[in-house]
C-alpha cells in the first residue's frame, strides 16, 4: 500500500481552545489509485492532505508512506520524501516568482537530481506552455499558473500526488482542462492521485470517493 | 541541491534590481563611512608610533632646564664628566619639518627607538656635509636648504628629519646650546648628583598619559562615533532592504520547503546568499573607504598637528588588519540586518499562512517591545545624565539618547497621525491620514535613519558653532596685545625690554614654568599685573576683586580644564613652589576657559613668580601701543635685534593663524556630517522607491472609487514630505540634547572644559529645508510613475485571472 493511515489524530491550540481537526482517520491508497477527498469547509480536508505529504505532523496514529512512517523522520528526512516521492499540487499555484516558466517546471526535477530533459519537453507541450517558457509567473493566467505547477510536479514522476483545489482558482472551462491533463498523465506513470476538491462533477471523475465530515471519513 | 535553490534566491534579486542595489549601495556605504575612518585612525597611530620611536620626549627621561631656556653644551660635558651617560638633542621645526639632531658617538641605540639609524650611517653622518634621513617627501622639501647629503627612509616617522646635531644647528640657526638631553636608561652605579652639578637643570621621567596618541585619543573617539553613527544609518538602509526581501520572498520559501529543500539548507543557502552580497559590498565600501580616508587624512593631519602637535603622515598605506577589519565590519553589517530575516525563516512554520503578511506592519507584541526598549534607553540617557562620569559614560549616554529617540520615532509618528485621523472633516483627507499611517511601518527604518543622520548634524554643527563663537571670543580677550614678540636668548630678552619701556604703553612678558601639581603637567604663568587682564579675560568663575588678591600674592587662578580634572574648588588653597611647601600656598581665587590647550595652567603674579623661580626668565611679550604704530614698530624690531619674521607677530596674524586651524579642525567632522546625511538621503529615496511598487493594490480601490491618478500622486508626495517634517521636527529636539552632551559632558570628559551652547537657527532651517528637499526628490520619481501608470495596470489589481 502505498499510503496507510491508522488512527490519525490531529488538533490545534487557538486562544479560545483546543480544536479538534481530525479524530482517527483510517484509510489506505494504492499505487496508480485516484482519490478525491470532499467535505464541507473546515472538515479537515486540507490537513489530512498536508499530513500525508509531509506537510505537517499528526499528534497520534500512523501516517505510512511508500513503507516509511512519517512521525519517524526528521525535517531533512521529510524533505527528502517531497522531493521524491510526494509531489504536491496547491489551490495557489505557489510557483517561485523569480524564475521564469522553464526553470519553474525543472526546478522540482534539479532539486530531486532526477532531471529528464525529454520528460518536460513532453510536459510543456502537452500543457501547451512553450510559447510561455521564457515568462515569469505573474504574466500569466490561472490556469497557466497551474499547469506549470502541474507540471513541476510531474517531471519528477512522483508515486503520489497530492492536489488541493487544483482547479479552485480557475473557470470552468480551465479546471476541466487542467484536470483532463492530470488524470492522464497521472495514469501514465501510474502514480496514486490524491484530490482534495468541493465539485461533486470533479470528484465523480476519480476512482473512488471519501467523505470527510468533523474530522472523521464518513 | 544548493544550485537550483541559490538560483531561485538569487532570482529575486534579478526580478528586483533596486532593491539589491539598495542592499549593496547600503552596506558599501557602511562599510566605506566605518573603515575609511578607521584607516585614518589607524595611519595617525602608526605615525605616533614612528615618532615616538625618535626619540620622543614623553616617554624617556630627559634633562632640561628648570627656566625652559637651552641647555649649555658646558653643563652637557660636566654631565658627561660626573657620569652622567646622556645624549644632546637638537630639536626644532624648520618649515613645520621636526628637525631631529643627534649625537651618533651618545646615542643609545640598542632598544633606545633610533632603529633608522644604523652603524652604515655613521661615517655620511659624521663627515662633512653630513647626512639627513627621513621620508621622501619630507627631503623634497629640505632640498636645497642644507649641505648635507641627502637618503631616503620610507620607514621613518613622517615629516620627520634625522641628522647630526651640527648640521641641525646650522639649519635651525641655533647659535648656542641644546634643546635636550636623553638619559640613557642604563646609567652607572656611581654618579654626582644632578642638584651638584647642575642646579639649574631638571630631570624629567618619563610621562605616563602625555604622550601624543593618548592627548589625541579622544579626538581618535570622536571619530570613532562618527564612523559607528554612519555605519549605524548605513546598516539601516541594509535592515530595511533585507527585511523587505525576506518578506517578500516568505511564500518562495514555503514553496521550496513543500517541494523538498530543508529547512536547514534553505539557512544554509541564504547565508551563503547574505556572505556573496557582504563580500561584493564590502569590496566596494572598503575601496571607497580607501579613497575617503586618502581624501580626508590630509585635514586629519593638519587637524592634529594644530591642535596637538603631531605629525601623521598625509599619505595611506594599506594594511592587512584593515582590510580584514573592513571585510569583517561588512560581514557583520549584513548579519546584523540579516539576523531578524533568518531567525524568522528559521521558526517559520512550513504551513505558514499563504496570504502575504503585509510587510512591516508590526504585530502588537512588536510595537509594545519598541515602546519599552525607547522608554528604557530614554530613561538609561535619564540616568547617565544625570549620575554619570568619564567619558564613556558620556558616549553611552548619546548611544542611548540616539537609539531610544529613534525607537521612540516610529511610535510618536503614528499616535500623530491617529489624531489627525480622528479629527479629519473629509473622506479624502481621513483616507489620506489613515493610509499615511499605514506607510509608516515600512517608511519608518529609513525615517529613523533620517533622524538620526539630522540629529547628528544639528547636534556636531550646534557645537561646532558653539565652539566657534566662544572660540572668536576667547581669542579676543587672551590676545589683547597688539604685538607679540619672542627674544632669542635670555640677553636679548632683557634688551628687548629696555628697548620697549620707551616705545610701547606696556610690556607684558609671558614667563611659565612647567610643574607637576596635583599629578599632572601644569605650566605655571606669573602675569604682570595690568588693565589688559583685567578689561578683557572673563571668569567661569571668581570670587570679588579677583585681580587685586592676585596682585597682592594672595591668590592665583586656574584654567577650566585643570579645575575640573583635578577636582579644584574655589577658594582651595594649592601649593604652586617648586618645594610644594604650605608656605607657597595660594587660595584659588578664579576659573578661566582656556579653549583648545590640552594642559592645564594656573596664573599668579610676576612678583611672586620671580620670587617662586628666579632662574625663569620669559623671553616672550606682550606689548601694548597705538595699533597704528604696530607695523612700524614690527619692523624696526626685526631690523634692531635681527629677528626672525616668526619672532615678532602681531596679533590680526595669531588670531588669523588660530582660526585657520581651528577651521581644518572640523573640516573632518563637517565632511562625515555630510556624507552621514547623505546616508540617510539615500535611505528615504530608497525605501520610497521600494515602497512605490507595493503600492499599487493600496491606490488602485481608491482609483477606483474615483480618485484620479494625478490626485493620488500629489497626496504620495505630500505624505513624503508631511513624514520628513515631522522627523526633523523631532530631529531638532533630538539635535540640540545632542549639542547639550556634547558640550556639557562629552568635550568636559575629553578636554576638560565645557562650552556655552549657542543655538543657530538658520542653520536647523536651512538643514531642514534640504531634508524636506530630498524627501520631495526622493517622492516625485514614484508620484510620475503613478501617473504614468495605465488603467490596465491598476485594474489588473483586481483581477485573478487574466
Amino acid at each position: 500500500m502505498l499510503v496507510s493511515l491508522r488512527d490519525v489524530h490531529k488538533s490545534y491550540s487557538e486562544a479560545a481552545g483546543r480544536t479538534d481537526i481530525l479524530c482517527g482517520v483510517d484509510m489506505n491508497l494504492a499505487a496508480g489509485e485516484t482519490l478525491a477527498l470532499t467535505g464541507e469547509s473546515g472538515s479537515g480536508k486540507s490537513t489530512l492532505l498536508h499530513l500525508i505529504g509531509g506537510l505537517d505532523s499528526a499528534d497520534s496514529g500512523q501516517v505510512i508512506i511508500d513503507g516509511q512512517a512519517l512521525m519517524a523522520l526528521d525535517d531533512a528526512a521529510l524533505a527528502g520524501l517531497r522531493r521524491t516521492t510526494v509531489g504536491v499540487i496547491f489551490q495557489q499555484f505557489n510557483l517561485i516568482p523569480s524564475l521564469n516558466v522553464a526553470d519553474n517546471i525543472a526546478f522540482q526535477a534539479r532539486l530531486s537530481g532526477r532531471q529528464d530533459t525529454a520528460r518536460i519537453a513532453d510536459l510543456v507541450g502537452r500543457m501547451g506552455l512553450e510559447p510561455h517558457l521564457h515568462k515569469y509567473p505573474e504574466a500569466l493566467s490561472g490556469g497557466q499558473q497551474q499547469r506549470v505547477a502541474i507540471a513541476r510536479v510531474l517531471a519528477t514522476a512522483p508515486k503520489l500526488v497530492l492536489a488541493d483545489e487544483p482547479t479552485g482558482n480557475l473557470d470552468e472551462a480551465s479546471a476541466a482542462v487542467v484536470l483532463d491533463l492530470l488524470l492522464e498523465l497521472v495514469g501514465e506513470t501510474d502514480a496514486a492521485l490524491l484530490m482534495v476538491t468541493h465539485s461533486t462533477q470533479l470528484a465523480a471523475r476519480m476512482g473512488r470517493r471519501l467523505h470527510l465530515q468533523a474530522g472523521r471519513l464518513a | 541541491m544548493t544550485g537550483p535553490v541559490l538560483w531561485a534566491l538569487l532570482g529575486h534579486w534579478r526580478r528586483n534590481p533596486l532593491q539589491l542595489f539598495t542592499v549593496l549601495a547600503g552596506l558599501a556605504l557602511a562599510t566605506a563611512l566605518w573603515s575609511g575612518v578607521q584607516a585614518i585612525n589607524a595611519e595617525a597611530r602608526a605615525s605616533y608610533r614612528l615618532a615616538a620611536d625618535m626619540l620622543g620626549a614623553a616617554d624617556r627621561a630627559q634633562i632640561t632646564t628648570r627656566a625652559g631656556g637651552r641647555v649649555s653644551v658646558a653643563d652637557y660635558v660636566a654631565l658627561r664628566r660626573g657620569g652622567w651617560r646622556v645624549t644632546p638633542v637638537i630639536e626644532g621645526r624648520y618649515d613645520d619639518i621636526r628637525i631631529l639632531g643627534i649625537d651618533p658617538l651618545t646615542a643609545p641605540f640598542g632598544g633606545s627607538g633610533l632603529s633608522e639609524f644604523t652603524r652604515a650611517d655613521f661615517g655620511a653622518f659624521l663627515t662633512a656635509p653630513g647626512l639627513i634621513l627621513g621620508q621622501a617627501e619630507v627631503l623634497e622639501r629640505l632640498r636645497g636648504k642644507s649641505l648635507a647629503g641627502f637618503e631616503t627612509r620610507p620607514s621613518m616617522a613622517p615629516n620627520t628629519a634625522l641628522m647630526d646635531i651640527a648640521v641641525a644647528q646650522k639649519l635651525l640657526e641655533f647659535d648656542a646650546g641644546l634643546t635636550r638631553l636623553m638619559v640613557d636608561p642604563q646609567q652607572p652605579l656611581v654618579q654626582v648628583p644632578l642638584g651638584q652639578i647642575a642646579p639649574h637643570l631638571q630631570l624629567t621621567t618619563p610621562q605616563v598619559g602625555a604622550d601624543v596618541a593618548r592627548l589625541t585619543g579622544s579626538f581618535h573617539l570622536n571619530l570613532t562615533a562618527f564612523g559607528l553613527l554612519a555605519f549605524a544609518v548605513g546598516i539601516f538602509v541594509v535592515h530595511g532592504a533585507i527585511g523587505l526581501a525576506f518578506e517578500q520572498r516568505r511564500g518562495m520559501i514555503r514553496t521550496l520547503r513543500a517541494l523538498g529543500v530543508p529547512l536547514r539548507q534553505l539557512v544554509v543557502v541564504q547565508t551563503l546568499e547574505l556572505l556573496c552580497l557582504a563580500l561584493v559590498a564590502g569590496t566596494v565600501g572598503m575601496c571607497g573607504g580607501y579613497l575617503m580616508a586618502a581624501a580626508l587624512l590630509p585635514d586629519v593631519a593638519a587637524t592634529l598637528r594644530g591642535l596637538y602637535g603631531a605629525d601623521v603622515s598625509g599619505s595611506l598605506h594599506l594594511r592587512p588588519a584593515w582590510w580584514l577589519s573592513g571585510f569583517a565590519i561588512a560581514l557583520l553589517g549584513t548579519g546584523l540586518a540579516a539576523a531578524a530575516g533568518l531567525w524568522q525563516v528559521l521558526r517559520m512554520p512550513l504551513l505558514a499562512a499563504a496570504q502575504s503578511r503585509a510587510w512591516a506592519l508590526a504585530s502588537r507584541w512588536a510595537a509594545r517591545w519598541q515602546a519599552g526598549a525607547a522608554l528604557a534607553l530614554l530613561a538609561l540617557a535619564a540616568i547617565l545624565a544625570g549620575f554619570g562620569t568619564g567619558l564613556m559614560a558620556g558616549f553611552a549616554l548619546l548611544a542611548a539618547l540616539l537609539v531610544g529617540a529613534a525607537l521612540a520615532l516610529p511610535l510618536l509618528l503614528d499616535q500623530t497621525l491617529a489624531v489627525l485621523g480622528g479629527r479629519a472633516k473629509t473622506a479624502t483627507a481621513g483616507w489620506f491620514w489613515a493610509d499615511t499611517r499605514q506607510q509608516v511601518p515600512g517608511l519608518s527604518l529609513a525615517l529613523m535613519a533620517l533622524l538620526l543622520a539630522m540629529a547628528a548634524n544639528i547636534g556636531v554643527s550646534t557645537m561646532v558653532s558653539s565652539f566657534r563663537q566662544t572660540f572668536v571670543g576667547f581669542l579676543d580677550q587672551r590676545l589683547a596685545a597688539e604685538l607679540y614678540v619672542s627674544a632669542q636668548n635670555p640677553g636679548q630678552a632683557a634688551d628687548l625690554q629696555r628697548f620697549l619701556e620707551a616705545r610701547v604703553d606696556a610690556v607684558l612678558p609671558v614667563q611659565s614654568v612647567s610643574r607637576q601639581l596635583m599629578g599632572m603637567p601644569v605650566a605655571i604663568y606669573g602675569n604682570r599685573p595690568h588693565a589688559t587682564y583685567r578689561d578683557n579675560w572673563q571668569f567661569l568663575q571668581a570670587v570679588p576683586d579677583v585681580w587685586q588678591k592676585i596682585a597682592e600674592g594672595k591668590a592665583l587662578i586656574v584654567n577650566e580644564q585643570f579645575f575640573r580634572r583635578a577636582g579644584l574648588q574655589l577658594g582651595q588653597e594649592l601649593a604652586i613652589g617648586p618645594d610644594h611647601k604650605r608656605t607657597n600656598s595660594l587660595q584659588i581665587a578664579g576659573v578661566y576657559g582656556d579653549y583648545g590647550n590640552p594642559v592645564g595652567q594656573v596664573v599668579i603674579a610676576e612678583r611672586l613668580f620671580k620670587q617662586l623661580y628666579p632662574e625663569v626668565v620669559g623671553q616672550r611679550f606682550g606689548l601694548r601701543l597705538d595699533p597704528s604704530q604696530v607695523s612700524k614698530l614690527r619692523l624696526d624690531l626685526i631690523e634692531r635685534f635681527d629677528l626672525p619674521q616668526r619672532n615678532v607677530i602681531d596679533q590680526a596674524q595669531i588670531k588669523a593663524l588660530s582660526l585657520a586651524v581651528f577651521e581644518r579642525t572640523f573640516t573632518v567632522t563637517a565632511a562625515l556630517n555630510v556624507l552621514t546625511l547623505a546616508v540617510a538621503g539615500f535611505a528615504i529615496l530608497m525605501s520610497l522607491l521600494t515602497l512605490a511598487g507595493l503600492r499599487l493594490p493600496q491606490l488602485a480601490p481608491v482609483w477606483a472609487l474615483g480618485m484620479t491618478r494625478a490626485s493620488l500622486a500629489k497626496f504620495e508626495v505630500l505624505r513624503a514630505v508631511i513624514l520628513a517634517a515631522f522627523t526633523s521636527l523631532m530631529a531638532l529636539g533630538l539635535g540640540l540634547l545632542l549639542a547639550w552632551v556634547l558640550l556639557a559632558v562629552i568635550n568636559v570628559e575629553a578636554f576638560g572644559w565645557r562650552l556655552p551652547m549657542d543655538v543657530f537657527p538658520a542653520q536647523y532651517a536651512r538643514l531642514g529645508a534640504l531634508a524636506l528637499l530630498a524627501a520631495l526628490l526622493a517622492a516625485l520619481w514614484p508620484a510620475w510613475r503613478l501617473v504614468r501608470r495605465s488603467p490596465a495596470d491598476l485594474l489588473q489589481v483586481f483581477s485573478n485571472e487574466r
